[in-house]
């Protein structure tokens, strides 16, 4: 990295580093800046007729483009943001296709536009159906069920359905929209003349999808996508916003499905094909996997070379192979499509120009937050925040365990555990390596289900809850190995979890900005205080060291403001500097809050702790003061005895 | 009219079919769960598995060099691909594997399309299992009953590889818990290559084993793959008995519907798979390790 501009302009987000100035967000530029995206599409779709043609692109082809680059944009939705990778949505293209074709047609429905909202209606019931099986489970589970699902579709619309669909020959006379305004009636009809009514369904349709990703719902979405079990753990319920991005997506097929048939004055029955799903698989990725116009763009480069090879090359039937062979190649070297090699690229020489710069202005670590009494403000409006934002104050033992116990098989994990945390108080737990302290933790967030006994919290039974259940209540946990939202930066990450906090489990706020939310600002502000990760907000977690990474795994549990707070080995892996600021990190947090603290640094937890519990092979071993804990026969014979571990003098 | 030989000849040709997908499932379970890689080229594999039969019959007319042409070509095309492409990948995301094992199944079929054109190809039967059998109260076509014969033995030298041998053993704490396979300090490496040639040796011998019986056309891995999905979810991802007890089920599903009306056997197939979802998240014998 030596050929970098000395007059580089620095990383917006290195700029005020240590200062503790209010953060601008991006949000706070200015109208059009932020409709910048829709302001552009708006700009190309104007464009395209008196441009395309000058390529030498046909009007059906770039009608075709669009309604492929809508289709793909709730899919987009779907698999980019959400990470769920749908074989299957053809079914739902052709769902909503027939119904609105076999209005128009058999059932002498008058009116285009309606037939469409109709055929998508449909389509997005039929998701919401279908999404309910197939998000039984996660991950290929998912591709392949949506895969037999859409086959279930083709087969029904090919034999039982077939006196509504028309079989094996579609629906044909599909007519085009014509719009009778009293004085004039406009009509569309083929070609060009069609290209206005498609243009403005895309933009309308580019429009609403770029507001839902802008939204709370689309950080939750992403969020799901990097780490599903974290955005649960967090306090979001994760089933449903996997199916309301099923239901979108099943909208946006439905509704280019109906388009379909509009612009071809005939609704096929391929559209219920498995080499439609795959199709539109293939589009996203070679345009762009995240992007919402990728499919756009991969649908353009994918029927302009399909004419190219073809007509031009001569190739037949070949140029398929040459397709496959070049989305092959796609995948194995440019992941993100051509948009995100674009990005990738910009990316890289920007970093070049600024990259030394950064590295620079970036502190390691500044030891400002951490001063004793510096942080006292911040610490006080969060800790105020968590309690108003509860609005109780918890007397007496704030956590209840009566008779824990955890068996996988034959392997006892933890064993009659009786446990009791007071409110306020910061309690240790210490113990050998495999003597249970990881899965105790594990049953307290109700992230496993303890094979008997019983968990209360604030006085309430939590035994049969769930992790995103109790996050809401008030108890969560930082994880022992960092459970990130890695392709998101800092603030995006704190944000997630403070929007489970101020939003509930599950909002379908999808048409709101993510800033407008009232307190959010404040308390993602906050969080980066505390874990002084302020100077770092706007870094990808990728370029996080490993000390920060460990501080914002904390920080995502503050920031959903709990009451009762696991860490679970917060000092892990650490350098001695680093464990000094992470001590002062846990003692400034406490403020306001109880916390559990795993750790197998005693010399930290003994200097933290009020009181100490000992885990050995599953049981408490002994409970005390950590004067009390030093001195114990017992406890040295646990340490010393069996396992390499020396207890601190 | 459904007639008592009828049912039963339906019933033969479901315990035929869901032998051959028990087999062609084996392999995709094996690959998926010792590698978590889902091949979604394993239909395609199917596909070239028969059609590498026929040329092999084509050139000698014996069906017998046929079948060890179609199994050992998808040997050689698994462990290649292994090497230059999936292998890259096991690191990469779970849908990025999917994405590329697509367009692997894209290339397959387009270039099978391209040397044999879409026309349907046919391997005869082998003359000791040509013409048809009498029952005793029916007729029924003798091969199909060779096929049901010759996939369980294919099926019980998956078994003594899989529980039987040292590859096996790996390959099976591979499913129980592939970070633990690793960190054993086992040369994983080549026994991947190995499990992904003997995946898609399973899916090509079931291709040109089923030639005589269904005739070959560039895209009949594709409803192939559907099927052996449902059979997977069925029976639980990664499970060798659950392979071949969603493989019957699924055969005898397909058949005995089509008995009454061929349109409905998907609808029924995908009732059957709701309802193992719904009652049996993890598949009939499925286990919870690999998700």
């Amino acid at each position: 990295m030596s050929g970098r501009l000395p007059s580089a302009a620095p990383d917006p987000g290195t700029q005020n580093a240590s200062s503790p100035a209010p953060v601008r967000t991006p949000a706070r530029r200015g109208p059009t800046w932020r409709f910048k995206a829709e302001i552009l599409t708006a700009i190309g779709l104007v464009a395209a007729p008196f441009v395309l043609p000058l390529l030498g692109a046909a009007p059906d082809t770039v009608n075709r483009i669009l309604v492929w680059g809508l289709f793909g944009i709730g899919f987009d939705i779907l698999f980019g943001y959400t990470g769920l990778l749908s074989f299957g949505q053809s079914a739902l293209y052709g769902t909503g296709g027939m119904v609105a074709a076999y209005l128009l047609t058999r059932a002498g429905f008058p009116h285009v536009v309606t037939a469409l909202f109709i055929g998508m209606i449909v389509a997005t019931a039929v998701g919401y159906l279908v999404g309910l099986i197939a998000l039984r489970r996660t991950g290929i589970y998912f591709a392949m069920i949506t895969v037999a699902i859409a086959e279930v579709f083709y087969f029904a619309e090919f034999n039982p359905l077939s006196a509504w669909t028309g079989g094996e020959n579609g629906l044909p006379g599909v007519p085009t929209p014509s719009f009778n305004l009293g004085f004039t009636t406009f009509k569309f009809h083929t070609g060009w003349s069609l290209y206005p009514f498609m243009a403005f369904w895309y933009f309308i349709g580019i429009v609403i999808a770029l507001r839902i990703v802008r939204s709370p719902v689309g950080a939750v979405l992403r969020a799901i996508r990097e780490n599903p079990l974290r955005a649960a753990a967090v306090g979001h319920s994760i089933h449903g916003y996997k199916l309301a991005a099923f239901v979108i997506a099943a909208a946006y097929a439905g509704f280019a499905g109906g388009l379909l048939g509009v612009m071809q004055g005939f609704m096929p029955p391929d559209a219920f094909m498995f080499d439609t799903s795959g199709q539109l698989v293939i589009q996203t990725a070679i345009g762009g996997i995240g992007t919402l116009f990728g499919p756009l763009l991969g649908a353009a480069v994918w029927l302009f070379l399909q004419d190219f090879l073809q007509a031009t090359l001569k190739l037949g039937a070949t140029w398929k192979l040459v397709l496959g062979l070049i989305f092959v190649l796609l995948v194995c070297f440019l992941r993100n499509g051509i948009i995100g090699g674009v990005r990738d690229l910009v990316a890289y020489l920007r970093h070049r120009a600024t990259g030394e710069a950064e590295a620079e202005a970036a502190p390691a670590f500044s030891d400002e937050a951490f001063d004793e009494d510096k942080p006292a403000a911040a610490k006080h409006t969060v800790a105020t925040h968590a309690t108003r934002s509860r609005a109780r104050e918890f007397k007496g033992p704030i956590l209840k365990a009566t008779a824990l116990t955890k068996r996988y098989g034959g392997i006892v994990a933890n064993e009659d555990i009786d446990f009791s945390v007071d409110a306020g108080e910061l309690r240790g737990i210490i113990g050998p390596n495999g003597a249970g302290k990881s899965t105790f933790f594990k049953m307290l967030t109700c992230e496993v289900a303890p094979t008997s006994g019983r968990i209360e919290f604030e006085g309430r039974d939590i035994t049969g809850m769930d992790v995103t259940e109790v996050c809401q209540l008030g108890l969560t946990k930082s994880y022992q190995v960092n459970q990130l939202f890695n392709k998101l930066t800092v603030r995006e990450n704190i944000t997630i979890a403070a929007l489970a906090d101020l939003r509930g489990p599950f909002k379908l706020d999808m048409l709101r900005t993510v800033s407008r939310i009232p307190g959010l600002e404040e308390q993602v502000q906050h969080t980066l205080e505390l874990v002084n990760l302020v100077g770092r907000r706007d870094a990808p977690v990728s370029q996080l060291a490993y000390g920060e990474k460990r501080r914002l795994e904390v920080g995502l549990a503050l920031a959903s403001s709990p009451t009762l707070l696991l860490l679970d080995e917060p000092l892990a892996g650490m350098s001695p500097q680093e464990r000094v600021e992470t001590v002062k990190l846990l003692k400034s947090i406490r403020q306001g809050r109880t916390m559990i603290v795993i750790d197998h640094d005693m010399d930290a937890l003994f200097e933290l702790a009020e009181r100490i519990t000992v885990l050995q092979e599953g049981r408490v071993l002994v409970e005390g003061t950590p004067d009390e804990i030093k001195g114990n026969a017992k406890v040295q014979e646990a340490y010393l005895g069996g396992v390499h571990e020396a207890i601190a003098p | 009219m459904i007639s008592w030989a009828n049912f039963v000849s339906q019933l033969f040709n479901g315990l035929a079919l869901g032998a051959l997908l028990a087999l062609i499932s084996s392999g995709l379970t094996i690959i998926y769960g010792a590698l978590g890689v889902l091949n979604l080229a394993h239909g395609a594999m199917f596909m070239l598995g028969g059609y590498a039969g026929y040329v092999a019959y084509s050139y000698t007319g014996s069906f017998v060099v046929a079948v060890i042409t179609g199994a050992l070509f998808l040997f050689i095309v698994g462990v290649v691909l292994e090497r230059v492409v999936i292998r890259h990948f096991y690191k990469r995301p779970p849908e990025d594997q999917l994405l590329v094992t697509f367009g692997l199944a894209i290339c397959f079929v387009e270039t099978v399309r391209f040397f044999f054109e879409s026309l349907s190809k046919t391997v005869p039967p082998p003359k000791i299992f040509a013409g048809i059998t009498n029952l005793g109260f029916m007729f029924y076509p003798t091969y199909r009953l060779a096929v049901v014969g010759i996939v369980a033995v294919a099926l019980l030298a998956l078994f003594l590889m899989l529980y039987k041998t040292r590859l096996g053993l790996i390959v099976r704490a591979g499913i129980e818990d592939s970070v633990m396979v690793d960190s054993l300090g086992l040369n994983v490496d080549r026994v991947f290559m190995v499990v992904f040639g003997i995946g898609a040796m399973a899916a090509g011998f079931a291709g040109i084993v089923n030639a005589p019986v269904v005739s070959l056309a560039p895209d009949m891995g594709e409803a192939i793959l559907v099927q052996t999905f449902v059979v997977v979810v069925i029976g639980g991802v990664g499970s060798f008995p659950g392979a071949i007890l969603g493989g019957l089920i699924a055969g005898e599903i397909i058949s005995l519907t089509s008995m009454v009306n061929p349109g409905y056997s998907y609808v029924m197939l995908f009732a059957a798979m709701t309802l193992v979802l719904v009652l049996r998240p993890h598949g009939l014998l499925g286990v919870r390790g690999r998700e």
